[in-house]
Order: C-alpha cells, then structure tokens, then sequence
C-alpha cells in the first residue's frame, strides 16, 4: 500500500512535466499563428523551429539518461541512433521531392542521378510511404541497438571499455555514411526538402505542427520514461547500474535488463532524430560525430542525470546558451562548453536538478528525515513501532 | 553419481586454479537437505572461491558440483543458478544502497524475473505481507522507508538475510553473517539461521567460533583449498592438523 502511494507520487510529479510539455504544444503553436507578428507575446517562425530543435534534444538526452542515469550504460554514442532516424525520416522527404529536384528524376533523389545511378536502391523502396519511413525510424536504431547491446552486454562489458566501442560505433557510421556509394547522398546528406505528408515543410503551419508533435512526443517520452524507471524494472535497472554482480545472484539476467533500456532508449533517440530533421531541414554524416554524442552526454550530466528532468533542462539550456554564443562570440563556444562540463562535474555533480534539491529542498528534506533519524537514536526499543509509523515520506 | 542422491549441494574432486595457484585443490564437500553446514579455516583457504563456484562466478577447471542431487551447476550462469533456488549473501554486506529497505526486499522476492513480468509487476497482498514479516523477522519494520545507504553495518547484514529469506531458496550461501555485528545480534543470527536450516540446506561460512558453536552444526574445516577435517566442532578444534593450520595461529 505504501509503495503503491510512493507510486502515485512520482507519478504525480511525471504528470506535471507531461502537463508543461501539452501546454507548450499548444501555446507556442498559438502564439505564432494568432498573434499577429510586431505584437506582444508574438513567437516569430524561425523561433518555433528553433524551439522544437530543442525539444528535440531534449527527448534525446531523456534516453540518454535512461541508460545511462538510471542503468549506469554511459553510451558515447547515442548520436548514430538520433541520425539514424534523422537519415530515415530524410529519405521519406526526399521522396516527396519527386519530380520537382534539380533533374526532375520523379523517382530518384538529384545526388542519385548526379552519381548516374539507374535505379532506386532495394534500401529505399518503400520510403515514399510514411508509415513505413516512421516504422523505419523505430526500426533501424532499436534493431542496431538491439544487436550491439545483445553481444556487447552478452559478452559482460561494461564501463569505460563499453562507452569506447559505442563511440567507435558512431565513428564507423560516420565514415560510412560520408562514402557517396552508401547510397545516402555522401558528405552532403540529405536535404532541400519540399513537403511532408503534402504539407510545404517551410510553411508557418507546417513549423508550427511539427513543433506540436515535437512538445507531443516529448511529453509521451516522459510518460514512457517514468513508467520504465518507477515500474519494478527500473528499480532493477538502478541496482544493475548501483551492484550490477549482486543483481545477478539475485536471479536476475543484467544482460536483458541493459538490453531493454538500450533498446527502448535508441528508439526514443531515433524519433528525436525524425523530428529534428524536418524542423532544421538537412540531415548529413556530420550527426554522427563522435563529439555531438558526447554533447549529449554534457547535457545530460548538467540537467542532472538520474532524473526525469534533469536532461530536459539540460538540453534546453546548454542548446540555449549554444545558440547565444554561437551568434555572439562563436569562437569561445567549445571553451564555454568544457567550463561548462567541468564546473559541473565538480561543483554540481547531480546537475542543475541536484542544485534545485540542495537550495530549495533542504528545509522539506530535514523534516523528513527528522522522525526517522529520531528512532536511530533509539535503536533496539523501537522495534514496537512497527504498524504505528506515520507513513515517514522517503526522500524523492 | 548414486553418491550424489538425496544431497542438496554435491562437491566433488573439484579443483580451480588462477595463474598456477590452487585456490581450490580436489575438494569435495556434500551437504544434505535441510542440513546446515559450517565452513571454518584460515584467510585463503578457498571458502569464498568455493561459494564463486557454487553460485556460477567461477567456473571449476576439474570435478563435478551437483545441485539437487541432479542439475550440474558448472554449465549454469549466476542468474541461472540463483533461479534454481541457490541464494548467496556476501562476506561485505552488498544492499542496493539507492533503494529503500522496503525495495530491497521486493526486488529479491521470488518472483518471475524476466524483463516484461518485471516491467508490470505490482506488488499484490501476499507478496506485501511477505516483504512485512520478513521485515519483522529481521527486525526492519521500522526503517522501511529508508534508503539501504542510511543503515548501520549490522542492519545491512540482517537486510541482506532478509532479501535471502525473500528469495526462499533451497540452499543459503551465508558468507561472514555476523562480522560488524553486537554480541546479541550475533545471538540472534544464530537463532535465524538455524531456524532456516529447519526446512532449507544452509552453509555458513564464518570466523568467530563462538558464532560456529551456537550454530550447533556439522563443520569443515578448510585449508589451502582441500577439506582439513570434517565432523562437529569439538572433533574439528581437537583435531592436531586443525589446531597447527588454523586455530594456533
């Protein structure tokens, strides 16, 4: 019964955060479309692409953190699942194209002709079709996920050897995908996009509904998000992250629960990347580099990881402070960035979210531990307590 | 293998080595049902890579270790044999320190342990009055809520107990089970623990003989990976190789 209350008050605070994220997804829409542009509470059309850029990191460092907050994976290589979705979600809207490319080929993308190639590739057939383009965006990072972590954490590596392989994973799709006879528009990726599901990708509407379902599937990563990690699962997934060995003399298999996460985390990583592509309108090798997974890993421990919303804040913000620098003092940005992950390493090493706790919880948190720490002190009588205790709220 | 018949646990001729080094050199040991067995002997005499090859860390280089007189525990993984109803705690007390003493217990519960039983699981009354008496049994009812992190060294020790009885195995694998602990919570352990051995196999792995002589059970007594002597305390500590090897130094 009490777990089941512990249950409904994390829930509660997993509700606030889906609440914000529905009502952005549909206040900034609002404010864009109907208020006219000049007048106060306007939110200009470029802001909103920005702004859905963003939430789009922040599902990002949201699966991040699932396996690396709550299961201890620290994957360097979350970047290849969110491009690997991003490259899915662009091959639907270079078929859009069709015929109104530069060559006019009704089928084949321009950098195909360009390269003399006759046909469409075996690999995109099917992507004119949407659903099956969004089945893919799922499908290509779980399935890449699901078979990198099943002989990775198969094989029991962990740590530091684990986060190298994920990073040297994300430097081969890199390579891969720069070579021109991948078939995935070379160094140059894939981009001058026209529609998507009939809609001009750069009309008012159409910015403003993808950042709609951008806010959407933000607040659904949430939602899966805590269902994961307050379910029974993700109280193993904290213990194989916490004693991963005691976890597997209790009769637990880590290597399916490490699997799990990573699998579903790809999977978010991937739609954060189909939605990311539309809204900035190019996707190209340059998202699979090593050091925008290790971006993602700065935001994560700068929201504060372990968390719901710790990397939410910290995409947003790091993003934020990103685009301030990058327009103003471009050249101090990555010297900004280091400061930024070394500060928090040693002065906030629960991040933003851990700050928030210390400065505003710690009045909350001595009273809660007050009767607890009372019957400490008691220790051996107080075993007759047992049935009378007033339900002591634990911490978080 | 008719040796094997009507035992719990099954060691025979079972030897490992690291680097050259015989931790463990032909040992065999057999353990019945419902028996408790006491492992006493000198730092490095192989008890805890015993316990290892029991549980499936180590993998013995030669013999047979038999688990219910039938399954052979050498081919089994940790999780494997944990299922099969083998449950271990550790000489240094090993909680799930960011879990409350409550989540502790409900994660060791014999439960189906796969990913998607585990994902929509929800505690129903049984399992909650089980977690409750065995919170009671252990005499943690009143620091549930807390996380493991904020116990004591002798209360992680009765928690892991605990999150062993949850388990409800065949066969306990206690190692140390009363090192940090009071002279009355060492007295209370003992009265646990052969409470378990009742209706369950339990070998106990500890130092402090006076512990060993409250347990009232048959002992061993190991010594450069090879069993040294075997039968009740008193024969054990009379006998002259034990009393050179272990007990005189």
């Amino acid at each position: 019964m009490l777990t089941q209350a512990l249950f409904r008050a994390l829930d509660r605070k997993a509700i606030w955060l889906i609440g914000i994220f529905l009502a952005v997804a549909i206040l900034v829409p609002m404010a864009n479309l109907l208020i006219p542009p000049g007048q106060f509470g306007h939110v200009p059309t470029y802001m909103v692409s920005l702004l859905g850029k963003y939430l789009s990191y922040a599902i990002l460092a949201l699966a991040l953190d699932l396996v690396w907050g709550y299961c201890g994976i620290l994957s360097l290589g979350h970047g290849a699942f969110f491009a690997l979705g991003g490259y899915a979600m662009g091959m639907y809207l270079m078929r859009q194209i069709g015929s109104r490319g530069v060559y006019g080929n009704p089928v084949l993308p321009d950098f195909m002709v360009f390269l003399n190639w006759r046909e469409l590739p075996w690999y995109w057939q099917g992507f004119d079709n949407f659903w099956f383009a969004m089945a893919m965006v799922l499908f290509a990072p779980g399935l890449l996920a699901f078979l990198f972590g099943f002989f990775a954490f198969r094989s029991r590596v962990t740590g530091v050897y684990l986060s190298i392989m994920t990073q040297a994973m994300t430097f081969a799709l890199l390579l891969a995908f720069f070579r021109n006879d991948m078939g995935f528009g070379g160094n140059n990726g894939l981009t001058d996009f026209k529609d998507i599901l009939g809609a001009p990708i750069q009309a008012q509407t159409t910015r403003a509904a993808l950042f709609a379902a951008t806010a959407i599937a933000l607040a659904l990563s949430v939602l899966v998000c805590s269902g994961i990690v307050n379910s029974k699962l993700g109280k193993v997934m904290i213990a194989v992250r916490d004693a991963e060995s005691r976890t597997r003399f209790l009769g637990y298999r880590v290597e399916y629960v490490k699997l799990f996460a990573f699998t579903v985390s790809a999977i978010m990583a991937g739609i954060a990347g189909a939605l990311y592509v539309p809204q900035v309108g190019i996707i190209n090798p340059g998202e699979f580099d090593p050091a925008n997974s290790i971006e993602i890993v700065i935001w994560t421990a700068l929201g504060g990881r372990g968390t719901l919303v710790g990397p939410i804040i910290g995409a947003i913000v790091v993003n934020l402070g990103k685009s301030w620098f990058t327009t103003t003092l471009p050249e101090l940005w990555l010297f900004a960035l280091g400061a930024l992950f070394v500060c928090s390493t040693l002065f906030l090493p629960k991040g933003i979210v851990g700050l928030w706790h210390q400065v505003f919880g710690r009045r909350q948190k001595s009273v809660e531990t007050t009767p607890t720490q009372s019957s400490d002190i008691e220790k051996g009588e107080d075993t007759a307590s047992f049935g009378s205790n007033p339900q002591p709220k634990p911490a978080e | 293998m008719s040796k094997a018949q009507d035992t719990m646990l099954y060691l025979n001729g079972v030897s490992v080595a690291f680097d050259g080094f015989k931790a463990i050199n032909n040992l065999s040991v057999i353990v019945g049902p419902a028996e408790m067995l006491a492992i006493i002997g000198p730092n490095g005499a192989g008890k805890t890579t015993m316990m290892d090859i029991i549980t499936g860390k180590t993998r013995p280089d030669a013999g047979d270790v038999l688990f219910d007189g039938r399954t052979d525990l050498t081919r089994l993984d940790e999780a494997a044999i944990a299922n099969l109803g083998i449950g271990r705690k550790f000489q240094k007390p090993t909680v799930f320190e960011s879990h409350t003493v409550w989540d502790n217990l409900e994660l060791a519960l014999k439960k189906p342990r796969g990913i998607f039983p585990t994902l929509f699981y929800a505690a129903d009354a049984p399992d909650t009055a089980r977690i409750a008496a065995i919170l009671d049994q252990v005499r943690l009812s009143h620091r549930r809520h807390e996380l493991a992190a904020n116990l004591s060294h002798g209360q992680k020790q009765w928690l892991e107990t605990g999150m062993l009885l949850a388990q409800d195995p065949k066969l306990l694998l206690v190692d140390e089970p009363v090192a940090g602990m009071t002279d009355s919570e060492t007295e209370e352990t003992a009265k646990l623990l052969r409470d378990i051995a009742g209706t369950r196999s339990v070998v106990v792995v500890e130092h402090d003989m006076s512990f060993v002589r409250e347990l009232g059970s048959r002992v061993v007594c190991l010594a450069e990976g090879a069993v040294l002597a075997e039968g009740s305390l008193d024969q054990v500590s009379a006998n002259p190789l034990v009393i050179e090897r272990y007990l005189g130094r």
